[in-house]
């Protein structure tokens, strides 16, 4: 637009030209105060000595103390560990199985994809909810294959406390892998088919091809895919609720859930905002820097 | 002679393609039942009766079917100790949802829009804090929102859920308008501009027409976000006010009397209908706002 000097600007057109910024203001503050405000909130209660009650007086590192003696807190960081692990690496495995399956010009590939994706529709309790009935020893799996005729066959990981926490993976893995199916189609579409010819007459059979071409082009959908998946294990707590509620007895807590119970079930915030900030800070650790790169991306 | 020869390879070359194309098809069916088992077993325990249940087995399909724990679920199960079914419930999520998506959508087409189309100093540094909110992990705010909600007498209200999910859902739909409106020409909005059109004018008549398949995208992912959320719903609100996700958790378990699986099964497909048939229906957009969720368009 044309520069223009202050006086000569009539006083709609100077509103005008405010307009943008009165309207992004107003959701720009709600952002400040929900999101930021609320993180400082949070920060800051984690560093008094808050019960039941908030309690504003500064307390130094107490509640992070009380948080690092809690064994729950240990099951719980274990179990992330563990369940982001499986969780992440059977759902990419599962993903691009899949996406390079489905790349070989299948015709009905739009009911199969369908088929592959619906349960990203459902809700995590839902899930929950259906792989608690198939997964419960008496009436689930375990009896179907005992009736089989295998009279020993054992599958109780469900109620084992050893094992619980690998049925929220294979609940996780069924709802999510095709959302990683999903993301790795579209980034095998992406990828120039020039690339793919020259291969081609260069003798690439078609698995060398997506080996040591495809995949390593599609390094940021890999990226973006393992983010996406980290984030939803971190956030991880619907699932564990409808499936395990968190047992036998804490054997299946994660970060999510162990906030939750000390902030509502056992009313002490100090330790559920020290676990929050460190919830947090973890995630902080993951995205921003992805975040960046994505927007630094973005704007060429 | 070498017309043969080239026939038999070809014929070669064909059995071996036919061997992998079935390998390949046989391979995606063992995925598609993988993902459809357990929906089947799902629909097909809800039309079972319980001795049925307690006779059969997970994957037989039901002899008799019966739509009694349909009905069950839907209008007498117990919820913790109200036992009017799922329905109440289900009728607190339509209450959440209708407003909390429609709110976030407009505020999001408002805030993308003028990020991108009226580019002001600090425009790019504003969207990125906002965006930011997307990320965060909800444990973070739920203390102090929790204690806001009761400041402003919202506490265990689905109003005060409606605040919820408009607050922190802004932030996906500016990121997904603001992804689309990127990709729209400047040249229209200053063209309009010279016309005399303002902010407003340009936004209502212009940019929103041209941009139903972002509201689309929009709307489809804020749905299936805030009808299936849990943490808020189970955080913010109490008994006669939760969503049906919350009801389901309730349902399911509930220790007293008889295990009813069958109920069970019926009130976890009441409780994700309305999010597949939301799929079912507009798949296409469906998975156009999944991928959008990874930032990029």
């Amino acid at each position: 637009m044309a520069p223009r000097t202050h006086s000569t600007v009539p006083l709609g057109q100077k509103i005008e030209l405010w307009l943008p910024r009165f309207v992004v203001s107003p959701l720009f503050a709600l952002s400040l105060f929900f999101v930021y405000g609320f993180i400082l909130w949070t920060v800051y209660i984690s560093f008094t000595k808050s019960g039941v009650m908030p309690n504003y007086s500064f307390e130094g590192l107490s509640q992070y103390e009380r948080l690092w003696a809690t064994p729950r807190l240990y099951v719980a960081l274990g179990n992330m560990f563990v369940f982001s692990a499986l969780f992440i690496g059977i759902s990419l495995a599962i993903g691009i199985f899949l996406a390079i399956l489905l790349d070989q010009r299948v015709r009905i590939e739009g009911v199969i994809r369908t088929i592959y994706l619906y349960p990203m529709a459902l809700s995590f309790i839902v899930t929950g909810t259906v792989w608690k009935w198939i997964l419960n020893p008496g009436l689930g799996i375990q009896n179907f294959v005992r009736k089989a005729g295998f009279e020993e066959f054992t599958f109780d990981w469900l109620v084992n406390s050893d094992y619980a926490i690998y049925t929220i993976v294979i609940a996780a893995v069924w709802q999510s892998s095709g959302y990683a199916m999903a993301l790795f189609l579209a980034g095998l579409r992406s990828v120039d088919d020039e690339i793919l010819k020259a291969a081609a007459i260069d003798g690439a059979g078609s698995f060398r091809t997506y080996f040591s071409v495809v995949l390593p082009i599609m390094r940021p959908v890999f990226l973006s895919t393992v983010i996406i998946l980290a984030h939803l294990a971190i956030k991880s707590f619907d699932l564990v609720i409808a499936l395990t509620g968190g047992g036998p007895g804490y054997a299946t807590a994660m970060p999510a859930t162990f906030m939750y119970s000390f902030a509502f079930q056992r009313s002490e915030l100090g330790v559920a905002a020290a676990s929050a900030v460190m919830m947090l800070a973890t995630v902080i650790a993951i995205v921003v820097p992805y975040l960046y790169s994505e927007l630094r991306g973005t704007k060429q | 002679m070498s017309r043969n020869n080239l026939g038999g390879i070809v014929q070669q070359k064909g059995t071996r393609h036919l061997m992998m194309r079935t390998l390949l098809f046989l391979t995606l069916g063992v995925f598609c039942l993988y993902y459809l088992i357990p929906l089947i077993v799902m629909i097909a325990t809800s039309l079972k009766s319980l001795e049925e249940i307690r006779a059969g087995s997970l994957l037989s399909l039901p002899q008799d079917v019966t739509f009694d724990a349909w009905a069950k679920a839907w209008s007498s199960a117990c919820v913790g100790v109200r036992c009017d079914g799922l329905k109440p419930f289900f009728w607190n999520s339509v209450a959440m949802v209708v407003p909390a998506v429609t709110i976030s959508t407009i505020l999001g087409a408002l805030n993308g829009y003028a990020l991108t189309k009226w580019r002001f100093p600090g425009a790019d540094i504003i969207f990125a804090l906002i965006l930011f909110g997307a990320f965060i992990p909800f444990q973070v705010i739920l203390l102090p929102m929790a204690r806001t909600l009761g400041v402003l007498g919202l506490a265990g209200t689905i109003p005060g859920l409606v605040l919820v999910h408009v607050i922190y859902g802004l932030a996906f739909t500016t990121l997904f308008f603001r992804n689309f409106f990127i990709g729209v020409s400047s040249g229209i909005i200053q063209a309009a501009q010279i016309d005399g059109a303002g902010f407003f004018g340009i936004f209502f008549r212009i940019v929103l027409p041209m941009s139903l398949p972002a509201v689309v995208v929009t709307v489809i992912w804020q749905y299936t976000q805030i009808c299936n959320d849990f943490l808020f719903g189970i955080a913010f609100t109490v008994g006669d006010s939760n969503p049906v996700t919350v009801a389901l958790n309730n349902v399911v378990n509930t220790s007293t009397g008889v295990k009813e699986y069958n109920v069970d099964m019926a009130a976890a497909i009441i409780a994700a209908l309305p999010t597949l048939a939301v799929y079912v229906i507009a798949g296409a957009y469906f998975v156009r706002g999944l991928s959008a969720g990874a930032v990029k368009g």
